[in-house]
């Protein structure tokens, strides 16, 4: 069955969509086909007296089918298809019967549209319902008629946010808003209402069909509005330094579609929807935000055919930010953890923090008092190893030194089950050098969270040389239970994220000692779509910290082939270290000042100690050295086989360090760039600023064979 | 020192119709596609050109706030073109090449962008306000009539009958849509949207089927708010009136409709530089105003006054564009200028049959002169419009 037609003796006509070999319902060209039938039956009944329409999923309708979507590459074709939507939808509009969409589960983006062009909308009021426009997220649209219809209904001030910003709301929230008109609390009712509106509305007509409608709080000639409106594009565009046009193309259809009548807003719709699907971003985001995650959830880089492994007793070494934060939400997701820390004020203090977050989840209603105390029942705090025992993962999070980390595998590794899994969360130590110091080094793995721990989606899983894959597969089934996104990689210094990552501050550092402004660096930073400048960053991780690993990475390289590439940045951290000792925030400064309650400001000596150069680099030559350097080191890790998937690299990048999301990535950067073309920058930049953007060979062969990164 | 002024090129947006195919886009977009279409048609270095003189005769909304210099910034044009707005009432598109013509002419500017543009779906007339009709001392003062009363009081002067305006229109009709068939309108450039999806690339307001039945058909357009007064206040005037005789009716009065225009205006010396021929000369302009009752006599005297500056003769004159903002509008100018037809005014129709998207009309039909001077190869063309309040302009060009 795909869509159950039924008309009862009252002549209303109830439309369950239920399409097959699925388990939610999505607009694709079979829903297409089925809709027009659908319409074409119900215009053709005599003595209709109502339609209801709802579904026989979960989900009343989830929304356009992104890999449709993500194929759309014909500015015609598609704009053809969706006239052709929304013409269907605007007749089932003027059917002049009551049609009333009986939503009994979540209405997303398409699905919500399609409630959207009915008379009247009933919703089951329960909390996993969700409404909204997602659509922003892929750097889309709501485009059938999704704006046109939310900015009649609501007024542009109320619906824009929702537009803009993609936010879901229950249905609670969504009767307030106004996007439903009544909320019933079981399926029964829902039915029962929806006959009732029809009953009491023989001949239902859409708000902005009526005679002198007007948009609610005015078009854009209101003042109020005019205010809002001055100031809009200022606000999006410091969020998104320009680089999303999805959210300046729903503004703009609101707004020059609140001039016109529907029809022609509805075309004006149309077209930026087009504009926006043919366009890059969106490729770059489906792809990434949808194709990739899909395959990391699915578990791809998980070994096959080992069953789930559940992780029982956690135990976690250390209470520092790391350690109180994995213990924070393997506990919130229901495992029993032991914290340790050498002295028990400190681990007292790391569950403190815990409690702290907790408590703010409260606040912001996320977390209930009794979610809150079962949490922290789970958590025991110690200073004794003995308390390990019966855990069958630990994870290490002691400070970055090679030395302490290997005296707490030997003493946990000691008291733990002997088919337990030890794991380390260096973010930059080699995991098989570590593992030396292991009794059971293919049951030791690294786990690398990013801080903060409980915001943070990623988790970088590193396999060492031994590691074994049930230990992987061990890994992968604890961060998927913690609800964390998991990628896989092999053993590097730095491995994936802190490599690659490595490279954005460090091409940061060298742009200021080669005479740009730090402000104009830090400019270049965010307009290439990272959430902070690459000295602010810095300045985060303390400089210190980050000479630290470097000098540690030299010795060992040393005397080796391969040698840690030197530049210029190195002048820069020499110089903040020893020569004025500014190592970062936490030491009171770095690039930046931190006054005592006021807004952080650069350093002013900075342009003294790094004068400008006569000819300071634009911005556009900035951006494309600070994301180059990345995409050229992901490929080196592609080449190297610590990278072995597509996704894992797209990912990593953006949840790990927040790489460009609108690029969908450092390996989709390169696909979107075009695998020639970006060889052909790399080599002017290779030949402008030296070797370390040399195109790596993965690369140059692909370009030849034409081949793109998915 | 050659100061004249030289028309390296008039392009022009399809006439639309009311809430028709232009209505999709904003106006500032418009006028920056026709902008850019100027620039990428004579890869034109942009920051050689020193101002944008736009007509706009309804400059709120979207129309506000200097339409002008919002499309040279949306069009990406350099940072050093300035921008401005006038308003002309239905001569402001004519006006701003005037202007541009003034600069050149006086030596102190090389090289112009002037234009019009009028999106009168999105931003109807009168949205503007205004005292001559909103301010009841000023309304009273000057005593206010509508456009169609005044329309109707010349025919009712002139004893052009329901018939002979009925014709006329028809007439429009028939040319316009002989040209459109046969791609006259050299000067349009179609307009697509952002994905380079064609929206419009004719004018679309053309009704080729039109009949005179058709015509004869439509009720007086005038008659229900004569009665209810302007008649009279025409009548208190034209005393020797003794009642209006309503003749015009939406076939043939001019349409309302979405449009703009541009018009590259420089010197001799700037066109040589930028190794861009010339396509014609502005030789005069005019300007008056005349009786702000019957309004719409303005064409004649305008016409006049322009070529006497240059002592020329209407003989003179190859092609004529005069603005059909009413059918009796043209025939009143043709009786003014002493022409025995309409042989060589308005020979590809005009905005009965096409629409007048007042700011832009006047720059429209320059290009319209010039395209057809061309095309049979004629020396002189004269271009004319009424505006509101009396007033009346002329152009006088001469092919190069």
């Amino acid at each position: 069955m795909a869509f159950n037609y039924k008309k009862d003796n009252q002549n209303i006509v109830t439309v369950t969509m239920d399409m097959v070999g699925r388990t939610t319902n999505v607009i694709n060209e079979e829903f297409f086909q089925l809709w027009s039938n659908t319409i074409e039956r119900l215009e053709s009944e005599k003595d209709l007296s109502g339609v209801i329409l709802t579904s026989a999923k979960k989900t009343f309708l989830a929304g356009g089918d992104l890999e449709m979507i993500f194929k759309l590459k014909d500015p015609k074709y598609t704009f053809e298809l969706i006239e052709k939507l929304k013409a269907k939808q605007r007749r089932l509009e003027i059917l002049q019967k009551p049609v009333v969409a009986a939503i009994n589960g979540t209405a997303l983006g398409g699905g919500l549209e399609i409630a959207l062009c009915c008379n009247y909308r009933i919703a089951l009021n329960d909390a996993f319902i969700k409404f909204g426009f997602p659509e922003v997220n892929f750097g889309i649209m709501p485009a059938a008629g999704g704006i046109v219809r939310s900015i009649r209904l609501l007024g542009l001030d109320t619906a824009l946010p929702f537009l803009m910003e993609g936010k879901q709301i229950t249905p609670e929230i969504a009767k307030k808003v106004g996007f439903v008109d009544e909320i019933v609390d079981n399926q029964e009712e829902l039915i029962i209402k929806a006959k009732k509106y029809i009953f009491e509305n023989p001949e239902a007509c859409q708000l902005w069909d009526k005679k002198g409608y007007k948009i609610p709080g005015g078009n854009p000639q209101n003042p109020k509005i005019a205010k809002m409106l001055a100031i809009a594009p200022a606000i999006l565009k410091k969020k998104t330094q320009g680089n999303y046009p999805a959210p300046e193309a729903i503004l703009s259809a609101a707004v020059e579609g609140s001039f016109v009548d529907f029809e022609v807003a509805s075309r004006i719709e149309s077209r930026y929807f087009v504009e926006l699907v043919v366009g890059k971003v969106a490729k770059n985001m489906i792809n990434t935000f949808w194709f990739n995650l899909n395959k990391i959830n699915s578990g791809s880089s998980r070994p096959k055919d080992i069953p789930y492994l559940k992780t029982k007793k956690l135990g976690v070494l250390g209470s520092g930010l790391m350690g109180h934060g994995i213990t924070y939400v393997a506990a919130l997701n229901g495992i029993e953890v032991i914290m340790i820390d050498s002295i028990i004020d400190n681990a007292q203090l790391g569950l403190d923090k815990i409690e702290a977050i907790l408590n703010n989840g409260i606040k912001i209603g996320l977390i209930s008092e009794k979610k809150k105390n079962e949490v922290l029942e789970r958590i025991t705090v110690t200073d004794k190893y003995n308390k390990l025992e019966g855990c069958d993962l630990i994870i290490e999070a002691v400070y970055e030194d090679r030395d302490l980390k290997g005296k707490v595998t030997t003493l946990a590794e000691e008291i733990m089950k002997s088919n337990g899994v030890f794991a380390s969360n260096t973010s930059t130590i080699p995991i098989s050098r570590l593992a030396e110091k292991s009794i059971r080094p293919e049951k030791f793995i690294g786990i690398h969270f990013f801080s903060p721990v409980h915001k943070m989606k990623l988790v970088e899983i590193i396999k060492g040389e031994k590691t074994s894959t049930k230990t992987l597969a061990k890994a992968f089934d604890f961060v998927k239970k913690i609800k964390k996104l998991p990628i896989v990689v092999n053993d590097s210094r730095g491995f994936y994220t802190s490599r690659v990552f490595e490279r954005y501050t460090s091409e940061g550092m060298a742009l200021l000692a080669e005479g740009n402004s730090a402000e104009s660096i830090e400019s270049a930073g965010k307009k290439a779509g990272h959430p902070v400048g690459p000295l602010a960053v810095v300045d985060e991780i303390n400089i210190g910290l980050a000479a630290h690993i470097r000098d540690k990475n030299r010795e060992e390289l040393s005397g080796k082939e391969k040698q840690l590439s030197k530049g210029n940045w190195d002048i820069v951290i020499d110089f903040m270290i020893k020569d004025v000792k500014r190592l970062g925030r936490s030491n009171g400064g770095g690039f930046y000042e931190y006054p005592e309650g006021g807004k952080k400001y650069l350093w002013p000596e900075l342009k003294t100690y790094f004068p400008l150069s006569k000819e300071p680099l634009s911005q556009d030559e900035m951006i494309d050295r600070l994301c180059f350097i990345q995409c050229i080191e992901t490929i080196r890790c592609f080449e190297e086989g610590v990278l072995n998937s597509v996704a894992d690299a797209n990912i990593g990048s953006i949840f790990g360090w927040g790489f460009a999301p609108f690029k969908g990535g450092t390996l989709q950067f390169v696909n979107d760039y075009g695998l020639k073309e970006f060889v052909q920058r790399a080599k002017e930049l290779k030949e402008n600023y030296g070797n370390r953007f040399s195109p790596p060979k993965l690369l140059l062969d692909m370009a030849v064979k034409e081949k793109i990164f998915n | 020192m050659n100061n004249d002024a030289y028309v390296f090129d008039a392009i022009r947006t399809p006439r639309g119709k009311k809430d028709g195919a232009l209505n999709q886009l904003t106006p500032t977009d418009i006028l920056a596609k026709l902008l850019k279409a100027l620039q990428q048609k004579h890869n034109l270095d942009t920051s050689q050109v020193e101002d944008v003189v736009i007509g706009c005769v309804t400059p709120v909304g979207e129309q506000g706030g200097n339409i002008a210099k919002a499309a040279v910034q949306y069009a990406g044009w350099d940072e050093s073109v300035t921008g401005m707005q006038v308003n002309r009432f239905c001569a402001s598109g004519l006006e701003a090449i005037n202007l541009a013509a003034m600069k050149i002419k006086s030596g102190w500017e090389d090289l112009i962008v002037a234009g019009g543009i009028d999106c009168m779906s999105r931003v109807p007339m009168g949205s503007d306000g205004g005292s001559i009709m909103f301010e009841p001392k000023v309304n009273l003062k000057t005593q206010f009539v509508p456009q169609g009363i005044s329309a109707d009081l010349i025919a009712t002067l002139g004893d052009y009958y329901r018939e002979d305006v009925d014709s006329f229109a028809f007439e429009s009709q028939k040319r316009a849509t002989i040209a459109l068939n046969k791609g006259y309108f050299k000067s349009i450039i179609p307009l697509i949207d952002q994905n380079g999806l064609k929206i419009l690339d004719y004018d679309e307001h053309i009704r080729p089927k039109t009949t005179m039945e058709d015509l004869r058909a439509l009720k007086p357009s005038f008659e229900t708010i004569g009665n209810l007064g302007f008649d009279q206040i025409a009548i208190g005037k034209y005393t020797e009136v003794e009642s209006i005789n309503h003749v015009h009716t939406a076939g043939n009065s001019s349409g309302i409709a979405d449009g703009a225009a541009t018009v590259l205006i420089g010197s001799k010396q700037k066109g040589n530089e930028l190794c861009i021929v010339p396509r014609a000369k502005i030789i005069s302009i005019a300007t008056v105003s005349k009786d702000s009752t019957i309004m719409l006599t303005g064409l004649g005297p305008a016409s006049k006054k322009a070529l006497k500056k240059v002592g020329m003769d209407i003989k003179d004159i190859d092609i004529i564009e005069a603005n059909e903002a009413f059918a009796s509008v043209i025939l009143r100018f043709i009786d003014d200028m002493g022409l025995d037809s309409t042989e060589k005014v308005n020979v590809n129709g005009g905005a009965i049959a096409m629409g007048h998207p007042i700011g832009a009309t006047g720059a429209m039909l320059l290009g319209t002169a010039i395209d057809e001077m061309e095309r049979r190869d004629l020396n002189t063309g004269l271009i004319t419009l009424c505006a509101a309040g009396g007033m009346g302009i002329s152009t006088i060009i001469e092919r190069v």
